[in-house]
């Protein structure tokens, strides 16, 4: 058996929140038409998850889909699946005109999680996006960028936020996500509403 | 003398004195002073010397307007320049120094320049110092700088650290004063997000100073009580200490947050910029007083009457045991009566109107105030303070005025209202006549993207304030009103800048009659108070000696920031580490343990070599392509561009965007493309694989990934848009380690693979799938160097296994891991063109020689019409070749190529110039590229390059292909 590495080995720092490296996640970039039924079943006979609203996401078990652009979704799932599910996707999206490929090496996840307000305070240091709970609530998915890099994101739950941005960044957004939850820095602007 | 009083101060805590340095010399305040407090609870009258004329000057107000006292704060790695000791918090500890004095504050030298003043009037600099032009650099430059300037830029790096802060709300309310708290209660209570920032630690604005009451409340409990309101709506955040910098396009504003100034901590944040998405913004900022224009206004001890009463009020600090009052308005009584009810003398009011009716002067008089209408200050005399006031008629030119012993001026020239903020976006201004102040015109805000108004000032911002028993102002431009010459030359506009009333009307005389130019031309109204106190002053000067009306002379622009930020703010958390994300690939632990020499490529690091112990980064290069060469080298070349392009028409648009024919190449097979602009220059190059009937993997420069990605999306979504082709870009989704030199092949045998990697059934140019040890492996067989090599992508969480995996397996071959500079020697002794260096986006693929990559089959493609110009096509153009050198040395990178004559500049004629050029071990001599006039038919000639520290080198015109020219080795 090969041994398989994430970014940062799960590197994890405590301050005004918890930031841990997620370790190993399964990513798969799925391209074509939204408005197109058959498109969007296809998607979901594959996966079992029906096609999420703008800028949301839809979560059947350990696999999720997650609204990307109007014509791109992103399927989370268990690292050691990706590659059967971009099979099933293959299949069932046959003849249409569409892309479905394996990403889950190409990024590096971090979840956030404590106090909701402070998780909302520490990404509202470093993304331009409205962090309020009305503009993102649980199960929005922004893309954006923290700092000078590209990242995503959205909140499982309250007071746990996952992100995600490109592997070779891993280390930046890792140190980022340190500096603006470090203890003695909290703003208390979301926290303690 | 200014001293501490026995008791009051509102704001200051008496039973925690607080010491401090001004200039090595400890001093004592209390919790709650400012730095400017504490200074004249301490009888510092005199803070520093100004900026042109050396002249003592003493503080001037109490907050952000200040333009004299200036201090450098802190040392080393904490010092900053400039810090205002009006809004500076005192602590224990604090470290001032005055500035622009030398050798000291109270002995300067450069106070000659004040004796010297007729000589220096406005434009002095401009005028003195255009001849001769060599003299300006290296004799008026450094002496202007010597006795010019303001504080020293820090020359340590910050010790603090800073951050940001975005956030979006319906309200963003400037000014916690009785204006901005209202604002902020409709707001909320109407439903907004609100956000409401105080730029000093309290809100309250001037109301508890300047107001008894607030309907019919005690003005601190009506502040109170409103504050603590808002504290528990759940919709509303009030941050003090929070300057809003600057308003912008729809709704953004800056805003910095002073978080440890008073309480110095380097485990926190400094500052903290925020910014602010703001449906509405309220400017609720305010209004500054505006000094009165007499000779001698600029001694220390002359101050804003409003100034004089906060002291009093807040601080139980006296400015001076007498001081004299002048006036145009009623607001110059509320200092006296302040001064009065603290016991200290008041000898005179003097209000320039020709009577004193206001519930304001009648309770002056009742207070057994003298009160002198009609009349102003001939001149304030003293030496480095006020001893004596000279009092005149304000209607005449000062003669016979009589003296008053004092040791304090308060001086109100009315109010102007704060619309910087409404100014930064566009909101235009309107000139109140009654108030002789521009405020802000509500027909005509700054929009945001419907045309709407987005700004509205209120409160005094707005000019609006409560005037009830008040007896109009009387607008005052110059003491007294028909001053001559010697009063006007003493009468100061700009403090900060030394700018006196002559400046201004010499500017006028001089022909500037736009308020931009002579503020230029002046210095009026520039530097870090940006004209806070002298805008108004000046530009009626102006207006008065060009005859016009104020309003139609008008304002210079508002700019942000409203006071000065800090450049760490503005840097965030991008510093250090966080200065640029440094992107890495899987292997770069590996690299950094194996003494990586690394180069910057992009964001990645790559590493230029790896030095072994004792080892130059030359002969670790040098060693690596022998290693490659003879044995076999190991290349971490995760950071090339890999993209997916997939659907129907993908063949048709790899057949648009590359020049050679792509749609043709069969599954399983790779083949080198070329990319141009729509211009033709060449734009980026690498190896297209096929990998089904309808996706394509295109590989590009490390670079190039991210540009090329987008370079594709631009066509598909904006010409092409109608095509069936998605792009994805997987560049990090595998690791790419290339295997490459004679032994290559037997080691990943080595490590056993379900693949024949031989050259009959994995020829050059064609890719595999399959598995290598325990590893999902995709190998290509192609080559960058010349010899046998394989490129295999993993995917990257096992990337760096495998490359551990490679270095065990080679070890009984000697395998040698090598760095990007062996690389490029590598391609450059087999001719291979490197984008960056063969190109520079004047360069055409046909300059290149690479007309064999590109289609005559194809109709159209990017960039193909744009070749066939004629500039494009002129056989004169440099196109590319080798060149070896006669002595075998390496040219100078750059170097051109000389021809006998000058051009029409006068500089030597050139006929090309060196692209790459290194050292060859292979070869054991320089080689280099180059692109030269008609080079490809000049072979054998010998050219001379020029070197930079005079003399030249001769190379000879040769093949680019140095080693290998027949492909032997390609196949091991």
């Amino acid at each position: 058996m090969v041994d398989l590495a994430s970014a940062l080995s799960e590197a994890a720092s405590s301050g005004a929140i918890r930031v841990e490296e997620a370790g190993l996640c399964g990513m798969v970039t799925i391209r074509g038409d939204l408005t197109d039924a058959t498109f969007t079943d296809a998607v979901q006979a594959a996966t079992g998850i029906r096609a999420p609203a703008e800028r949301g996401m839809e979560r059947v078990g350990a696999n999720a889909l997650l609204w990307m652009s109007p014509d791109e979704l992103m399927l989370t799932c268990d690292h050691d699946a990706a590659g059967d599910l971009v099979g099933k996707l293959e299949s069932a999206l046959a003849g249409q005109h569409h892309l479905a490929v394996n990403v889950s090496d190409a990024r590096a996840v971090f979840r956030l999680s404590g106090d909701d307000g402070a998780v909302r305070d520490t990404l509202a240091k470093l993304t331009p996006a409205d962090m309020s709970v009305g503009a993102c609530p649980v199960g929005a998915v922004r893309r954006t960028r923290l700092a000078q890099a590209a990242a995503a994101f959205w909140f499982e739950a309250e007071g746990e936020a996952m992100v995600v941005c490109f592997r070779s960044a891993a280390g930046y957004v890792f140190e980022l996500l340190k500096t603006a939850s470090a203890s003695g820095a909290e703003p208390g602007y979301f926290a303690g509403d | 003398m200014s001293h501490r009083l026995k008791e009051g101060g509102r704001l200051i805590d008496r039973s925690q004195p607080k010491f401090f340095t001004f200039n090595g010399q400890s001093m004592a305040g209390f919790a709650g002073d400012t730095l400017a407090s504490a200074l004249l609870a301490s009888d510092q009258l005199l803070v520093g010397r100004s900026f042109k004329y050396h002249r003592p000057r003493g503080i001037v107000t109490s907050g952000p307007e200040e333009p004299n006292a200036l201090m450098n704060l802190g040392k080393g790695k904490t010092f900053e320049p400039n810090a205002r000791a009006t809004t500076t918090e005192l602590f224990e500890g604090l470290a001032a120094e005055s500035q622009n004095h030398w050798p000291s504050l109270e002995f300067d030298v450069g106070e000659i320049n004040a004796r010297l003043s007729r000589f220096l009037p406005a434009g002095f600099y401009y005028k003195m110092f255009l001849w001769p032009r060599a003299f300006w650099k290296h004799v008026y430059e450094p002496f202007i700088r010597q006795s010019a300037g303001l504080g020293k830029a820090p020359r340590h790096r910050d010790a603090d650290h800073y951050e940001h802060m975005h956030v979006t709300v319906d309200t963003l309310i400037v000014g916690g004063g009785i204006a901005g708290l209202n604002a902020a209660i409709e707001a909320a209570e109407a439903g907004r997000q609100v956000l409401l920032v105080e730029q000093t630690p309290h809100c309250g604005g001037r109301a508890p100073v300047d107001h008894a009451e607030i309907d019919g409340e005690p003005a601190q409990d009506w502040v109170d009580a409103r504050v603590a309101a808002l504290a528990a709506m759940p919709n509303v955040r009030l941050r003090t200490r929070a300057m809003a910098a600057g308003v912008y396009d729809h709704g953004y504003a800056l805003v910095k947050e002073r978080l440890t100034d008073h309480a110095p901590d380097p485990s926190r944040p400094r500052h903290r910029l925020w910014k602010v998405r703001a449906r509405r913004i309220v400017t609720a900022t305010g209004a500054i007083e505006r000094p009165l224009s007499f000779a001698g206004n600029d001694l220390p001890g002359v101050m804003l009457a409003s100034a004089v009463r906060d002291y009093v009020v807040n601080f139980g600090v006296a400015p001076g045991r007498r001081t004299v009052v002048v006036t145009n308005n009623d607001d110059g009584y509320r200092t006296a009566l302040a001064l009065k009810a603290a016991g200290l003398e008041v000898p005179a009011v003097l209000d320039t109107r020709t009577e004193a009716m206001g519930a304001l002067a009648e309770a002056a008089k009742e207070a057994g105030i003298t009160v002198r209408v009609g009349r102003g200050i001939e001149s304030v005399k003293g030496k480095g303070k006020v001893e004596k006031v000279w009092v005149c008629d304000q209607t005449r030119d000062g003669f016979n005025a009589d003296p008053i012993d004092a040791d304090c001026v308060a001086m109100s020239g009315g109010w102007s209202p704060v619309v910087h903020l409404w100014s930064h976006c566009g909101g235009k201004l309107t000139w109140d006549e009654a108030g002789a102040f521009f405020r802000p015109d509500p027909e005509r805000p700054p929009t945001d993207a419907k045309g709407e108004g987005f700004v509205r000032a209120v409160g005094a911002a707005n000019g609006d304030w409560d005037r009830a028993g008040e007896q109009p102002m009387q607008p005052v431009w110059s003491m007294p009103e028909q001053a001559g010459y010697a009063l006007k030359s003493k009468s100061w506009l700009d403090f900060q800048n030394d700018v006196k009333v002559t400046d201004v009307e010499l500017a006028a005389r001089e022909g500037f009659q736009s308020v931009e130019h002579t503020k230029r031309y002046t210095t009026l109204g520039m530097a870090t108070d940006q004209g806070k106190l002298s805008n108004i002053n000046g530009l009626a000067v102006l207006a008065g000696q060009l005859g016009d009306e104020i309003p139609n002379v008008g304002t210079t622009t508002f700019r942000p920031p409203y006071t000065p930020i800090s450049m760490g703010a503005i840097a965030g958390e991008a510093r250090g580490a966080l200065f640029q994300p440094i992107r890495k690939t899987p292997i770069h632990d590996w690299h950094e343990a194996n003494s990586a020499h690394w180069e910057p490529v992009g964001h990645w690091r790559r590493p230029y070599a790896f030095l072994q112990e004792a080892e130059s980064v030359h002969d670790a290069v040098m060693r690596e392509v022998h290693a490659a060469r003879t044995k076999v080298g190991l290349l971490d070349a995760s950071t090339l561009g890999k993209l997916i392009v997939k659907g129907p028409d993908a063949g048709r648009f790899l057949d648009m965007l590359y020049t050679n024919m792509i749609s043709s190449l069969p599954v399983g097979k790779c083949r080198y493309g070329l990319m141009c602009t729509e211009n033709g220059f060449l734009t980026d190059d690498g190896v297209v694989a096929r990998l089904s009937e309808d996706t394509w993997l295109c590989h590009t420069t490390t670079g190039g990934a991210d540009r090329i990605h987008g370079h594709m999306e631009e066509w598909l979504q904006t010409e092409w848009w109608d095509w069936k082709v998605y792009v994805a870009n997987v560049t990090e989704q595998w690791a790419q380690i290339g295997v490459v030199g004679p032994k290559a092949r037997e080691v990943l045998e080595a490590l056993g693979c379900d693949l024949d990697l031989s050259a009959e059934r994995l020829p050059f140019m064609q890719w595999r799938d399959g598995r290598i040890g325990d590893f999902d492996a995709r190998v290509f067989r192609i080559s960058f160097s010349g010899e046998l090599s394989y490129e295999i992508a993993i995917p990257t969480s096992q990337g760096r296994a495998f490359w551990d995996a490679l270095l065990e397996a080679g070890k009984p071959h000697g395998i040698t891991p090598y760095g990007t500079e062996a690389l490029h020697i590598m391609r450059a002794e087999k001719g291979f063109i490197m984008i960056g260096d063969e190109t520079d986006g004047t360069v055409i693929p046909q300059d290149l020689g690479l007309n064999w990559a590109i289609s005559k089959k194809k109709e159209d493609f990017l960039g193909k019409r744009a070749q066939e110009r004629e500039h494009m096509t002129d056989p004169l153009r440099w196109k590319l070749v080798g060149l070896e050198t006669e002595d075998g040395s390496v040219l100078p990178d750059g170097a051109y190529v000389a021809e006998p004559g000058v051009n029409a500049n006068g500089q030597r004629r050139v006929q090309g110039r060196v692209t790459s050029t290194y050292y060859s071990p292979t070869l054991e001599r320089g080689i280099a590229m180059g692109l030269v006039e008609r080079g490809p038919d000049r072979m054998g000639e010998t050219l001379e390059f020029p070197t930079i520290g005079g003399g030249a080198v001769k190379a000879r015109i040769v093949s680019p292909v140095f080693y290998d020219p027949d492909g032997e080795k390609l196949n091991g």
